[in-house]
């Protein structure tokens, strides 16, 4: 560890930086739907999914040799272009917390690398071809893939139970449907653990070998494992949730049988495809399992303008990353007082975004609230209401317009009276 | 570029059925035990009870199974 440069250390810094945020952004992928149909209270899934998190780090020892796999030439790739790739991601997953849209934490900061690396070596260091098929092909099948399951599983479920009429029964169900529920949460929070914290560890790993400091192909000390683990657990634990507001409740209206069976979709697509071989993002497959869910139950609805939002946030996240992956870079690239401005800028702008999020601080409290926060007009409509206090009064009466109503009880057997 | 289709194809495949598979499992597993619940107040058969008992057992175990593997293709 003696030769650690100053820069090397702002890296590994600014890469736990990023873990932590990681850790955040995606508390919603496992437990927006726990949250939202009451099978935990809010406080404790987070606590259950950081602590899963953390297990999930030290759970398997094989870490990413590559940060982006083949999308970047990441050969001679320097320690400053991490650096600058780091800034955009993390800059893009402050954002959008700050609007509450789910957006993969990976596709940050893949395109936080591609607009660093151009700017430090053009743009033959891209492997285009690489983009297509693991970021822009995964986008879509994901919440396809995920959605549909989803929403098949929906309809059995509703349709098994649905001479389940009895007081009784409908009790019994209901708890059985919160156990299911919080176990698959339990498995996504695993997955993820292991998948993204040894992401960081790739970063560190890859920046210290870079730097001299280790020989190349050796496995990360175990204070990489271990800062990195605590990173992402802490983050988790903090809750991203104005995120795990939009996805448990801004898609659409979960009953416990939906929250399950998209719970179940989400945890079987991450297996099944991180073991196939075609990764899909862990958010876009979660987001595509909560529609599903919502289009499986008959009078669900699901909310078009936040998904379309959504949606468009996915589409935003590689180039709106990748340029300020390049500005940061081309900041870096003029020497030392570049990366004293970059590292500046990047707490800089991190504090403004707190800030902006303080105006309306969305936390454990009113996280199943809906209040003013539904069927806003579009992307900027609701970053302006992000950051400006909340109407007085008046909320409800568009929330009539534009929420059915849920029908009394026929489509809904297993809703249960009181779950908290 | 490559893209891999089979790939795509076979995730597609398995998270679909594995997924309805798992959820139709859990569900009927629930349904079973609520009857017994259902049943507490009444005064049904032991037998059928008992039988519903068993068959959600079966469904839990074998969710279990299911589970089980995911962690070890976590850990794996």
């Amino acid at each position: 560890m003696e030769h650690i440069t100053l820069l090397l250390a702002i890296v590994v810094v600014t890469a736990l930086v990023f873990d932590f945020t990681n850790g955040f952004h995606d508390t919603a992928n496992a437990m927006a739907t726990t949250i939202s149909t009451g099978a935990l209270k809010p406080k404790t899934a987070v606590a259950m999914s950081a602590v899963l998190n953390l297990i999930g780090a030290f759970l398997s020892v094989e870490v990413a040799k590559t940060i982006s796999g083949g999308i970047v030439n990441e050969d001679g790739l320097r320690t400053e272009v991490i650096f600058a790739a780091l800034v955009g991601a993390i800059l893009w997953n402050l954002l959008t917390w700050l609007v509450g849209l789910p957006s993969s934490s990976s596709h940050a900061l893949f395109g936080g690398l591609i607009g660093a690396a151009v700017m430090s070596a053009g743009w033959s260091s891209i492997n285009g071809g690489t983009v297509v098929t693991k970021v822009l092909l995964p986008a879509i099948a994901a919440p396809l893939v995920a959605g549909l399951a989803a929403m098949l599983a929906t309809r059995l479920t509703y349709r098994i139970n649905r001479n389940v009429t009895d007081e009784n029964q409908l009790k019994s169900t209901a708890k059985g449907y919160r156990a299911g529920q919080i176990a698959s949460a339990g498995l996504v929070s695993l997955a993820h653990g292991t998948n993204d914290a040894q992401k960081t560890m790739g970063i560190i790993t890859l920046a210290l070998v870079t730097g001299g400091v280790l020989a190349p192909g050796s496995n990360p000390p175990l204070w990489v494992i271990v800062s990195a683990g605590v990173a992402i657990a802490l983050g988790t634990y903090l809750g991203g949730w104005r995120i795990i507001r939009t996805m448990g409740k801004g898609l659409t209206d979960l009953q416990p049988p939906q929250g399950f069976a998209a719970q179940t979709s989400a945890a079987t697509v991450i297996l099944a495809s991180s073991h196939l071989g075609f990764s899909l993002s862990t958010t876009q497959s979660c987001s595509g399992a909560v529609m599903g869910a919502g289009l499986g139950r008959k009078g669900g609805v699901v909310r078009w303008s936040t998904a379309t939002r959504m949606f468009i946030a996915w589409g935003l996240t590689l180039p709106a990353a990748g340029l300020v992956g390049a500005g940061a870079e081309f900041l870096t690239k003029q020497g030392p007082w570049g990366i004293t401005v970059t590292a500046i800028l990047l707490v800089g702008g991190s504090f403004a975004i707190w800030l902006a999020s303080r105006r309306r601080p969305v936390d454990h409290t009113n996280v199943n609230d809906t209040a003013g926060e539904d069927e806003p007009q579009g992307v900027v409509t609701t970053a302006i209401a992000a950051v400006q206090p909340p109407p007085v009064g008046g909320p409800a009466a568009d929330l009539m317009t534009t929420i059915p109503a849920p029908a009394p009880a026929p489509d809904d057997p297993a809703r249960p009276p009181a779950t908290v | 570029m490559k893209i891999d289709w089979a790939a795509l194809a076979s995730v597609f495949g398995v998270s679909l059925v594995v997924t309805v598979a798992l959820v139709g499992l859990f569900t009927l597993g629930i349904v079973a035990l609520s009857k017994q619940s259902a049943a507490a107040g009444s005064s049904a058969s032991g037998g059928s009870v008992a039988l519903a008992r068993t068959g959600a057992y079966a469904c839990f175990g074998l969710c279990l199974a299911a589970v089980s593997y995911g962690i070890y293709l976590i850990v794996a």
